[in-house]
């Protein structure tokens, strides 16, 4: 019995040992982007609040502590209150199985990519139902807009999982990673170009960020979903986003960039110079670089029409996808060098 | 076996509470100072016309039905891929059948006019 309970207090310490970087993490994210979209758009970005910004996050999040938190009269109160939770549980709980390094794993389950896809998937309940329990027009029309959006783009992401899958030949995330073994050409990426660029596309849909950032589109419909939303529910909703967006980066590493693998590998000089850094290094930078991604699409490129965002998602990233599972299906069959023999 | 799913109850945990505690801790710091017009529903600033939940268009309705129809394609999916390596040839023949037969549904649906957004 007390080793029992010696094993879950472990579990909880382990937890928080991934989720308080995680929320520095997230914290760090937003002051990122405004720093790096500022430096692209020639201006500084928030530069005030400690050296050179560093506390801007710190004191927003004070800030927004101390504010009135409005429930509207109309708005269906409990469900009002539960949306934000409902948005960034799932947000965290995907972490769980999430592979640092070789063994550096809280819960290496064997179903770990459909656990990963069950938590983002649900994710949308939280914009729909804040949407809806706001009982406010603009609120709803970003929630019909989001919801169909997000499960559009859905689809196109699972078939690229399904394209992993059938190369890597298991769900276990850990496996995934060590599937792709034998320097960079061997990664993902190359092999499975076609699915790589659909995942990232659907990974922004998915989180509704610019340049397919119509649920929240301020220029349309003031912010979407969380109009209504203010003080700390408000940071809830926000803080969810930028998790996801950390999440999707953290996917597609493991899937497609090698996870933990060095660059590297196999490389004469380059390779053993660089034999140094621990595998959560290359891992954080690969998630770091995803993120850049993120940062840089949302200052290059103006929003997509609603139409545009539907027609990409399903008239071309879903064909695409399917065509490229049949591919890959046919080089795992037939062992096509220097992949998949 | 059950045991390694543990953890992941744990951070489902962690995650409700890393939701609510800051919204507590909102709701315990923050001011209180409600009023009809600050509580009533934004329309920037005019009094609401009518209620939020109005009929919504069906094209939504029929991307939700299409996207039940996929999903469940991709729930088969998965297993399939992550067994292709055991069952061979006669799995890719069956699978490549029944993607097949769904496509053909795609191709309907996209001649009918349903993905029509404009």
């Amino acid at each position: 019995m007390i080793d029992l309970l010696l094993a879950a207090i472990w579990v909880f310490i382990k937890v928080f040992i991934i989720v308080i970087p995680l929320m520095v993490a997230v914290a760090y994210l937003t002051y990122a982007e405004r720093r790096v979209i500022g430096f692209m758009q020639n201006r500084r970005g928030p530069n005030r609040v400690g050296w050179h910004g560093l506390l801007q996050p710190f004191a927003d999040a004070l800030k927004l502590l101390f504010k009135e938190i409005i429930t509207p009269t109309p708005s269906n109160k409990y469900l009002f209150i539960v949306a934000p939770v409902l948005s960034i549980a799932p947000a965290l709980a995907a972490w769980a199985v999430i592979p640092f390094q070789p063994g550096l794993v809280l819960a290496n389950i064997d179903a770990g990519l459909l656990y990963v896809f069950a938590m983002s998937s649900l994710g949308v309940y939280g914009m729909l139902i804040a949407g809806w329990a706001s009982n406010s027009k603009y609120p709803m029309i970003s929630a019909m807009r989001g919801a169909a959006q997000t499960i559009s783009y859905e689809i196109a992401m699972g078939f690229s999982f399904v394209g992993v899958l059938l190369a890597a030949g298991s769900l276990n995330l850990s496996q995934i990673v060590t599937a792709q073994q034998g320097g960079i050409w061997h990664w993902y990426w190359l092999p499975l170009l076609p699915l790589f660029v659909t995942y990232w596309i659907s990974g922004v849909a998915e989180t509704n960020r610019a340049p397919f950032d119509v649920a929240e589109g301020e220029s349309e419909i003031v912010a979407g979903f969380h109009v209504e939303y203010s003080g700390m529910s408000f940071a809830i909703f926000f803080l969810a986003e930028y998790a996801n967006m950390i999440m999707i980066a953290t996917i597609a590493s493991l899937l497609f960039l090698g996870g933990w693998l060095s660059p590297f590998e196999g490389i004469p000089v380059l390779g053993p110079l660089t034999s140094f850094m621990p595998g959560i290094g290359w891992l954080l930078l690969k998630i770091a670089l995803m993120l850049f991604g993120y940062l840089w699409l949302r200052a290059t490129f103006p929003r997509y029409r609603y139409d545009q965002i539907m027609r990409l998602g399903w008239k071309i990233l879903i064909p695409v996808t399917l065509i490229w599972v049949l591919v890959v299906a046919l080089a795992v069959q037939f062992h096509l060098a220097p992949w998949f023999n | 076996m059950c045991m390694s799913y543990f953890p992941i109850l744990v951070f489902i945990a962690v995650g409700i509470l890393v939701g609510s505690m800051p919204m507590l801790a909102g709701h315990l710091l923050g001011k209180k100072h409600p009023n009809v017009a600050k509580n009533a529903a934004y329309e920037c600033g005019f009094q609401a016309f009518e209620d939020a939940r109005l009929p919504f268009d069906v094209r939504y309705y029929l991307v939700a039905i299409l996207f039940i129809l996929f999903d469940l394609e991709t729930a088969f999916l998965f297993p399939w891929a992550v067994a292709l390596k055991t069952i061979g040839l006669p799995g890719l023949v069956a699978m490549s059948v029944f993607i097949g037969l769904l496509v053909i549904g795609f191709i309907y649906e996209w001649c009918k006019g349903a993905l029509e957004w404009e």
